[in-house]
């Protein structure tokens, strides 16, 4: 059957139409071999748009089609279901992109228009030589895994669990609970962190359907989207879980003290310890570095009080394998370290703390007791709150943490409450940004508690007579202030984990510019990513206070279990092939092959690809001398017919300069 | 006559420069028309032969562009690509295309700004370098 080709130009509204002169793109497409119909229409994608293309595939014989609009990257895939509920094969489709890299791109109409015209020539004799395809279904493994325990993690596998899928909870930390654990009460409702967070963490402990592995972290995934392969490296806790009452006793009498990462450094734990108050497991874990035991010291303290003879020093770390049909990333956030930031002297000034700190002061199992005093023991005076630490900051980060101006109110309210209201409070503020829901009401309340608001980014901080000062300006008076205080607190910026590009690595997946784990669409696909079946939760994916971390999570345990509960899965059959007949076995491909997916088959002489891990990437055929190697869809024929189109001059106008086309300017509103 | 106006065919990656040329059209980056774009699923699947057959038949520049080194979705593609095109651009010298007229880039899906700079600068590099005479001889 000869091709018919079908070409569809869009408007997309005023948004190509309003640059390209998209009917005399597809006027020109016309006049192209192959072409049988050539139509423009405002919104190809709207339902009348595809029942355009469905029409005249049923009715005017087109058996090829070209869709000319937005990136292939956003209606690729509703054109090509289009074209199948029409009865064809989805791969006899091609589209071109003439909004994002003609329309919104180009200045001169003319030029846009011509390039529009190159782009559509192209995807026309390209079509020419699509192939038909047949998706592969392969079944979706049911269990689900999620990385990270902290309160988006727990949500996401609380979420599956409560489906009846499984689910591993992998956390790297001893114990589940993440940041939240660490915080005291949360804006704006005052609730403390510890009573909302724990019966979550202990349900997590609880339910049959989590496989909870804390210590543990992901070292290796392989496979594609419903079938993962994920190597989990348990590191030795050199207790033993089963045999561990978690009863506590061996935590008295460790004689090795280390500073305390849960509490920020304020305090010291032992060298065997439990990671915070409310851990889930409850189980201790021995610090390797720090244990005399360990470091071949004397000791063995903790194993003689241990009534349950659970200590065991030569515990090793296990690798082991989980397969999943999805991932589910959950791997939180870190704090700006603000002690480079020498301006405001944290690490030099005892009084100066980082907002975690702060929270640790006020938690009523932290350090102090849950009072705030400074390090004298005595109750500070006043504190001064310096907003956007390292936030909205050109030399750090320049988003916006979108947490700092709340828990910055929080203390104010915190302060006031617990070291009385004579307390001096100053906020040094950009912009105050309260949001979500109930925030500015919160800012409101704050507000009438007697709290100073200052707008300015501090200058420094300062140590005159024993006390800190602060030294500002104040930009809504007009006038430098130097403020002294006895405390300040620094609101520092989430930024994305150090190891986030190692992490994003581990489960290809990739960054945004500020560092955090990039979603498939900033607005329309939050939560999943560019690679099928990884999915997004919380704070790894941009900064985000504690609703919106749980709702994120919620949504990245809903797309892994509709992947789940549907059970099946399309695997594109864009993937490499060889052609017996041509391979000279020379085996090239075998080694570039990035997934081992071919092989030598040394009966025939010649190189096979293992259809079912070949993910389609190219490389051997980009390199196959003999040209053997083809990766469908993507063949050579296809390419070159692709940039014949683009490179033949047009057909069209016979004018001296490129630019100097005849049609009018696209002026339509 | 006004300036000449080269014709460049860039071969990028899907998951990254296209995506990023696709950020730079949402973000409105203004950008010279003349290079155009063949999606490939990753650098490492260019052929050299693509980037000849594009040099003999019109273009006067062409661009490859893909993930940066360790972000290829496809692992080591773009390890695979840089190879070639060093290679590749060695021979082109020897038949006496100038070098500066393959390039490779690296620009990640969300360096939409980096995207459009770098279309600028290789229109203006090539403008500057003139018109490719291996295409006039190919077309004779
Ligand atoms: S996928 Fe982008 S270069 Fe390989």
């Amino acid at each position: 059957m000869p091709n018919r080709i079908g070409v569809y130009v869009c408007h997309c509204g005023t948004n190509i139409a309003g640059k390209v002169d998209s009917p005399g793109v597809a006027e020109f497409a016309r006049s192209l071999p192959g072409v049988v119909v050539s139509r423009d229409y405002k919104f190809m994608c709207s339902d009348p748009g595809q029942d355009m293309i469905i029409e005249d595939i049923r009715n005017h014989g087109v058996n090829r089609v070209v869709v000319a609009s937005c990136s292939p990257r956003l209606h690729e895939k509703t054109f090509q279901k289009a074209c199948a509920r029409a009865g064809l094969n989805p791969f006899h489709f091609q589209m071109t992109c003439i909004r994002e890299h003609v329309s919104w791109v180009t200045r001169d109409p003319q030029e846009a228009t011509r390039k529009a015209k190159h782009l559509v020539a192209a995807a026309v004799a390209r079509v020419h030589w699509h192939e038909d395809l047949y998706s592969r279904k392969e079944r979706v493994h049911p269990d689900v895994l999620v990385v990270g325990g902290g309160i988006a993690g727990i949500q996401a596998a609380l979420d599956v669990a409560r489906s009846g899928h499984r689910v591993h909870l992998v956390e790297r930390a001893p114990s589940i609970g993440g940041h939240m654990a660490q915080f005291d009460k949360t804006f704006p409702t005052l609730d403390c962190a510890a009573c909302i967070s724990t019966p979550k963490m202990v349900a997590v402990a609880q339910d049959p359907n989590i496989h909870l592995l804390t210590w543990s972290e992901v070292t290796k995934v392989e496979g594609f989207v419903g079938n993962y392969t994920v190597t989990v490296h348990k590191k030795p806790r050199y207790v033993d879980e089963d045999r561990c009452t978690g009863c506590g006793l061996c935590l008295e009498k460790c004689p090795t003290k280390v500073v305390s990462e849960f509490e920020e450094g304020l305090t010291s734990r032992r060298a065997i310890y439990r990671y915070s108050p409310q851990s889930v497991p409850s189980i201790p874990v021995i610090d390797p570095e720090h244990c005399r035991t360990l470091t071949g010291k004397k000791c063995g303290a903790c194993q003689k009080l241990c009534p349950s003879g659970a200590i065991d020093y030569g515990q090793t770390a296990q690798d082991f394998e989980l397969e999943v049909g999805s991932i589910i990333l959950a791997t939180g956030f870190d704090t700006l370290d603000p002690a480079p930031m020498t301006q405001y002297g944290y690490g030099r000034y005892p009084e100066v703390y980082t907002s975690l700190q702060f929270e640790r002061m006020n938690n009523a199992v932290g350090p102090t007791g849950g009072r705030i005093l400074m390090k004298d023991g005595q109750p500070p005076r006043s504190v001064a709150i310096l907003h956007c630490v390292g936030s909205r900051d050109v030399n750090h980060h320049e988003y916006c943490s979108r947490v700092c101006c709340m828990y910055a109110l929080k203390y104010d309210h915190l302060i006031k409450d617990k070291v009385g209201h004579a307390t001096r409070v100053y906020n040094f503020y950009i912009d105050l940004r309260c949001f979500g829901k109930g925030y500015e009401e919160f800012l409101r309340r704050v507000q009438e508690e007697d709290v100073t608001f200052i707008r300015g980014r501090p200058a420094e901080v300062v140590q005159e007579d024993g006390r800190l000062v602060v030294v500002a300006e104040d930009t809504l008076a007009g006038i430098p202030v130097r403020v002294p205080v006895d405390m300040v607190v620094l609101c520092t910026a989430m930024q994305p984990r150090a190891d986030a590009a190692e992490t994003a690595r581990v489960f290809g997946i990739s960054q945004g510019q500020d560092g955090f784990f990039l979603e498939e669409h900033p607005k329309l696909g939050p939560v999943s990513t560019a690679t099928d079946g990884i999915f997004l939760a919380g704070t790894c994916q941009a900064p985000r206070d504690i609703p919106d971390a749980v709702a994120h999570a919620s949504g990245a345990a809903a797309q892994a279990l509709a992947l789940a509960a549907r059970g099946t899965v399309e695997i594109s059959p864009t993937v490499s092939t060889i052609d017996p007949d041509i391979c000279t076995g020379c085996r090239a491909c075998v080694g570039l092959c990035a997934y081992s997916a071919i092989e030598f088959d040394a009966r025939r002489g010649v190189a096979v690809v293992n259809q079912a891990m070949c993910k389609g990437c190219g490389s051997c055929a980009g390199h196959c001398p003999s040209g053997a190697a083809r990766v469908r869809h993507f063949n050579g024929r296809q390419v070159f017919a692709e940039l014949e189109g683009l490179l033949e001059a047009l057909p069209q106008p016979p004018t001296p300069r490129p630019g100097a086309d005849t049609e009018p300017p696209a002026a339509k509103a | 006559m006004s300036q000449f106006e080269p014709t460049i065919v860039a071969f990028v990656c899907n998951w990254c420069t296209y995506t990023a040329a696709d950020l730079a059209g949402t973000s409105r980056m203004l950008q010279p028309y003349n290079v155009k774009l063949i999606r490939m699923m990753c650098t490492g699947m260019v052929d050299p032969k693509y980037i000849i057959r594009a040099l003999l038949s019109g273009a006067d520049a062409v661009l490859v562009s893909g993930c940066h080194p360790g972000d290829c979705h496809y692992i080591n593609g773009n390890y695979k690509a840089r190879r070639r095109v060093k290679l590749l651009q060695e021979m082109l010298a020897q038949f006496g295309i100038d070098q500066r007229r393959l390039k490779l880039t690296w620009i990640g899906a969300s360096e939409g700004n980096d995207f459009a700079r770098t279309v600028a600068e290789l229109v203006e590099e090539i403008r500057a370098l003139g018109p490719n005479e291996a295409r006039a001889v190919a077309t004779l």
